[in-house]
């Protein structure tokens, strides 16, 4: 009896290990699964006009994808100019000044459920206060929808990063009789800026692959846009229209869009590990 | 004097550089009230036709003008049930995998990899659903759960490889990391003494994680689930590509549905009718309602087990 009963329970056990194990395999298997079809797709329509030219007319073969590149370059550029002084600021006074605080209680508990909140909401809010007032699409709206997707992730990384900072460091920066905010501007910021940079690495391969706000914000042209009160070209948004259109050659523009897209955030997102990699023990 | 001076420019620099920290963290607070504000004050017109019907009523005609929530709420609700039932399991293997079975060396790339899937685009899984998954499910998958489970009326309807079920699936593999990695935070605070004294008397690695881990992980684990609850309901673009955009109600999970994010995607920019646009903004405000009390009940939930830790 009692042999039945040890085997059993040990059959029990690798069972269980084996199902873990394959749970763990399933979601490589998907990682690559996914990344080989975007990169074999992805490929082949990755030409030299596809990083010159503007698109061709539907239906009709080359053109390229260059005004959606440059596109989404400039909005996610002016989103980080936006989100990150600002994010980095409401991350200090969390880290800074707010410890125990009820203020900075209620903010992180907001910015951890902004960090999750549906983008497509933010899309909608960034129309009904920019969009629709200024009588158009713009670059800026887009900027500031991704802008608002941005501020959460950095306030938290910024916070937790300026806390790994050891008091004794700011103590003996004060005990020089600096002020505070030099202190905090010159020895805080100095020691937690990998930290930081990882940080907002991050929150630009996060935005910068974001479809849902910008559709209802920058929308889409197909002609070069430099205007910040014009509609703009991205590659996501641009993804969505033409996988969804009707046209071979529109596809395989999509699929190397999305092999562009995908390469460009999973390497950032990498670089960001490996920037905090670089940091001895923590 | 000049020493009397740089202690006031000092101070007058400390007090400017608080009040902006101050400023840009309240803001945050301004912003998740702005949003709530500005989408009730929007979708006013469509909640004054409509009233409360407009959460139970089901006939959604951009023609008549006349619009009701309820398939869109059914539908980001199911697919989200679906994403759960198939990524909850699997997560908390992956999480087990990683805090008690792999080997050091191995963990860390392991978790990055599956992490990794967090970091790729909603809509590069929307394609991809739609090219390489779709047709998969529609030749394969879907007729053969319909001969082995049609008996259960779920796994019936069109086997197009586009409707609630692949809208479900693909929600799963996107939640994976977010669970997976919040439940290896969360089983890697188990002080080891507690697992100790369960292999101490003899209990097998299973018998630990069930008995010992995740009894004394249970609020936090549950708080994992349902923050990918939360992430899976206001997913747009994979399942806007998946769903099918059909406003029928069916409980066949093969066929096409809705969802309240998909809806937004596919109307918002081509609605000219004030009341369609109104009903569009009521549909987002339900929505970022719902995704608020249920991120907030996850956040509360890990908390709760974080600092049980820490006491």
């Amino acid at each position: 009896m009692t042999g039945f009963h040890y085997t059993k329970r040990k059959v029990f056990n690798y069972a269980a290990q084996t199902a873990s194990l394959l749970c763990a395999v399933c979601g490589i298997a998907f990682l690559f699964w996914i990344l080989k079809d975007v990169a074999v797709l992805g490929a082949g329509g990755l030409d030299f006009s596809f990083f010159t030219e503007l698109p061709a007319p539907p239906g009709e073969a080359g053109g390229g994808m260059a005004n959606a590149i440059t596109g989404t370059l400039l909005i996610t550029v002016i989103a980080t100019a936006i989100g990150v002084p600002s994010g980095i600021l409401a991350g200090t006074y969390l880290s800074e000044y707010g410890r125990g605080g009820r203020v900075a209680a209620t903010v992180r508990f907001i910015a951890d459920i902004l960090v999750a909140a549906p983008s497509i909401v933010i899309g909608i809010f960034v129309y009904a206060i920019i969009v629709r007032p200024a009588g158009g699409f713009s670059t800026i709206a887009g900027a500031m929808a991704l802008a608002i997707i941005m501020l959460p992730v950095v306030i938290r990384t910024a916070e937790e990063m300026l806390k790994l900072v050891p008091d004794a460091t700011r103590e003996a920066a004060l005990a020089l009789g600096a002020p505070h905010w030099k202190v905090t501007v010159l020895v805080v910021y100095r020691g937690a800026l990998r930290g930081i940079t990882t940080g907002v690495m991050l929150a630009v391969a996060r935005v910068s692959g974001e479809t849902a706000p910008l559709l209802f914000t920058s929308f889409n042209n197909a002609y070069w846009n430099w205007k910040l009160n014009e509609p703009t070209a991205t590659l996501t948004v641009t993804i969505f229209n033409y996988a969804m259109g009707p046209y071979e050659e529109w596809h395989a523009k999509a699929w190397a869009a999305a092999l562009l897209i995908t390469a460009g955030v999973l390497f950032v997102t990498l670089a960001a590990r490996l920037v905090v990699r670089g940091r001895s023990g923590s | 004097m000049a020493l009397l001076d740089r202690h006031k420019a000092d101070r007058l620099g400390d007090a400017l550089f608080k009040g902006a920290a101050l400023f840009f963290a309240v803001s945050v607070l301004v912003l998740m009230g702005l949003i709530f504000i500005v989408l009730l004050a929007e979708a006013m017109p469509a909640l004054r036709a409509f009233g409360l019907r407009f959460l139970y009523t089901a006939e959604w005609d951009p023609v008549r003008s006349v619009f009701g929530a309820l398939p869109a709420i059914y539908g980001t609700i199911v697919s989200s049930v679906i994403a759960l039932v198939i990524a909850v399991p699997i997560s908390l293997g992956i999480a087990v995998f990683l805090t008690e079975m792999a080997p050091k060396p191995l963990a860390g790339p392991i978790g990055t990899a599956i992490e990794l899937l967090a970091a790729i685009p909603s809509i590069i899984y929307g394609m991809w659903g739609l090219f390489i998954l779709a047709p998969l499910l529609a030749d394969h998958v879907e007729p053969f759960l319909n001969n082995w489970l049609g008996f259960i009326p779920f796994f019936r309807g069109a086997p197009l490889g586009i409707g609630m079920l692949p809208a479900g699936f693909i929600l799963a593999v996107m939640i994976i990391p977010f669970i997976s990695s919040v439940a290896r935070d969360i089983f890697r605070m188990v002080p080891p003494i507690l697992k100790e004294s369960g292999y101490g008397v003899g209990a097998t690695k299973w018998e630990v994680i069930h008995q010992v881990v995740l009894p004394y992980t249970r609020s936090g684990i549950i708080g994992a689930v349902v923050l990918g609850l939360g992430r899976a309901l206001g997913e747009t673009m994979a399942v806007t590509f998946l769903i099918g955009n059909s406003y029928d109600i069916s409980s066949e999970l093969f066929n096409p549905a809705t969802s309240i994010s998909a809806s937004l995607a596919n109307e918002f920019t081509e609605a000219v009718d004030p009341v369609h646009i109104s009903s569009l903004v009521a549909l987002g405000l339900i929505l970022f309602v719902i995704t608020f009390i249920v991120l907030a009940a996850a956040k509360l939930l890990i908390r709760k087990t974080v600092n049980g830790d820490a006491r």
